[in-house]
């Protein structure tokens, strides 16, 4: 069962909707024991750094997921926000990450940026794997939602496992161990994010 | 390469789905679950559901319709109508909605643009700025509840405030436009479009794909919203939900500059 860690931020019922149609059991988790019966795990969010943080460190949930995605190493996938928390610390914030991967979130520094381009990144991107494997599995060129000002920048660069351009090169996909992480909604990303989704599951 | 987004508002009044003209004459097109599970069929970037009466009937927004329109899209949903607190906002975005906007709220307590910025973050919170000429001089105005009052608000000065306050999008919609399906007022979006540098989707008058072509041809990556264009098809208006293919996406996508 691939639980939806439910602490009352992302979309929860897009995620049961879509893993319903493919068959697949998942089931919001709001509690220690609904997270226990898991043996994947999807943490999603929307919002900001600090807020998501409070939110998931008030669920009473924050316990049991270390145990899990640490000592247990059941996989576990971030999206957006998600993602980012499993980083050591945001510019967004000032509180701690889960610090799941060596990384950090940072604002992206648009007067780096050679083309006019605006912040937040918004709308639907091509996403490069730097292999067809894993999450990717039979996705060819897909393009995907995104909607954030900030990006994980992991320490290890073979932690990245998908990159996209926004005025820079940054990582839009992650893995490290059983701790994947997407930047982009594939919850909200049609068949695309279908696929990424159905191969989270059959990991 | 990000991709300009072509995105189909929805407008709910007593509970269904309308599309009106000038901002009056609602006339109903249909069930907004069923719209959106046919927008899910045709792949549609983004979609953004407007409640018209909440404002105006001074209403909370219907948090049971906005959870049931956020687990039905397959792609971001932007809801506005009767956000006017910080915990209406959270309670929103809470359900699974991608972006909150809010419209009125922006002109009365612009603070709450601020203060939802801190919480959700900018990139979830868009301002809806509804523009009509208006008075002698015939110049651009913010309005408000339906366009039934004028802010006295030049609408550049008003996008620059609403980015500076932390609003992570605009929408820019023009009243005079709405439904009239003959193009947008490029001149209008020029100008919007100097002033500020976060996101601008536009709304008001696409009435063909060559309307988003040229929008797209000038403005490079900017969201194209339109309402008729995708509910109405023929010059009998008669309701055909409808979305460009991702061929003739490519097409219009194609011709940014």
């Amino acid at each position: 069962m691939i639980a939806l860690v439910d602490y009352g931020l992302g979309n929860i019922q897009a995620f049961a909707n879509i893993f319903r149609r493919l068959g697949i059991r998942a089931e919001p988790a709001r509690t220690p024991s609904e997270l226990l019966q898991a043996d994947k795990i999807i943490l999603p969010g929307v919002g900001a750094f600090d807020w998501a943080m409070t939110r998931l460190n008030e669920s009473g949930l924050r316990e049991t997921l270390d145990e899990l995605v640490i000592q247990k190493k059941i996989d576990v996938l971030g999206i957006c926000v998600g993602m980012q928390m499993m980083a050591q610390r945001s510019d967004e914030g000032t509180l701690s990450g889960l610090g799941w991967i060596e990384a950090e979130v940072l604002k992206f520094d648009t007067t780096l940026f050679k083309d006019r381009t605006h912040l937040p990144h918004m709308g639907w991107n091509d996403v490069t794997p730097t292999a067809e494997i894993g999450l990717f599995q039979g996705l060819d060129l897909p393009r995907y939602y995104f909607l954030h000002s900030y990006y994980m920048a992991p320490i290890k660069p073979a932690d990245t496992i998908a990159t996209t351009d926004y005025g820079i090169k940054f990582t839009s996909a992650v893995q490290s161990g059983n701790v994947y992480g997407t930047q982009f909604h594939p919850e909200k990303s049609h068949q695309w994010g279908i696929s990424l989704l159905k191969n989270f599951a059959e990991l | 390469m990000l991709r300009p987004r072509i995105i189909p508002c929805l407008l709910i009044h007593k509970g269904g789905l309308v599309k009106t003209v000038k901002f009056a004459d609602p006339k109903y097109v249909g069930d907004p679950i069923n719209a959106v599970r046919t927008f899910n069929e045709k792949e549609v970037d983004e979609l953004i559901v407007v409640d018209i009466d909440a404002t105006r009937n001074n209403h909370e927004p219907n948090y049971k319709m906005i959870a049931n329109l956020a687990s039905e899209c397959r792609m971001p949903l932007c809801y506005g109508g009767g956000v006017n607190t910080i915990e209406q906002l959270e309670r929103i975005i809470g359900l699974g909605v991608e972006k909150v906007a809010i419209s009125a709220a922006a002109v009365y307590h612009p603070d709450l643009i601020s203060q939802a910025a801190r919480r959700v973050g900018s990139q979830s919170v868009v301002v809806v700025i509804d523009v009509k000429t208006a008075g002698s001089s015939r110049r651009p105005e913010v309005v408000t509840h339906n366009s039934t009052r004028r802010s006295g608000l030049d609408p550049m000065t008003f996008a620059s405030r609403v980015e500076s306050l932390g609003a992570g999008e605009v929408v820019l919609n023009s009243v005079d436009r709405d439904g009239v399906m003959k193009g947008y007022d490029l001149e209008l979006i020029d100008q919007v479009r100097n002033v500020i540098s976060v996101p601008l989707t536009v709304l008001g008058g696409a009435g063909s794909h060559t309307d988003l072509s040229d929008l797209v041809r000038r403005h490079g990556i900017i969201g194209a919203a339109a309402g008729s264009l995708f509910v109405f098809k023929g010059k009998y208006r008669a309701v055909l939900i409808n979305y460009p293919n991702r061929n003739e996406k490519d097409a219009i996508c194609s011709s940014r500059p």
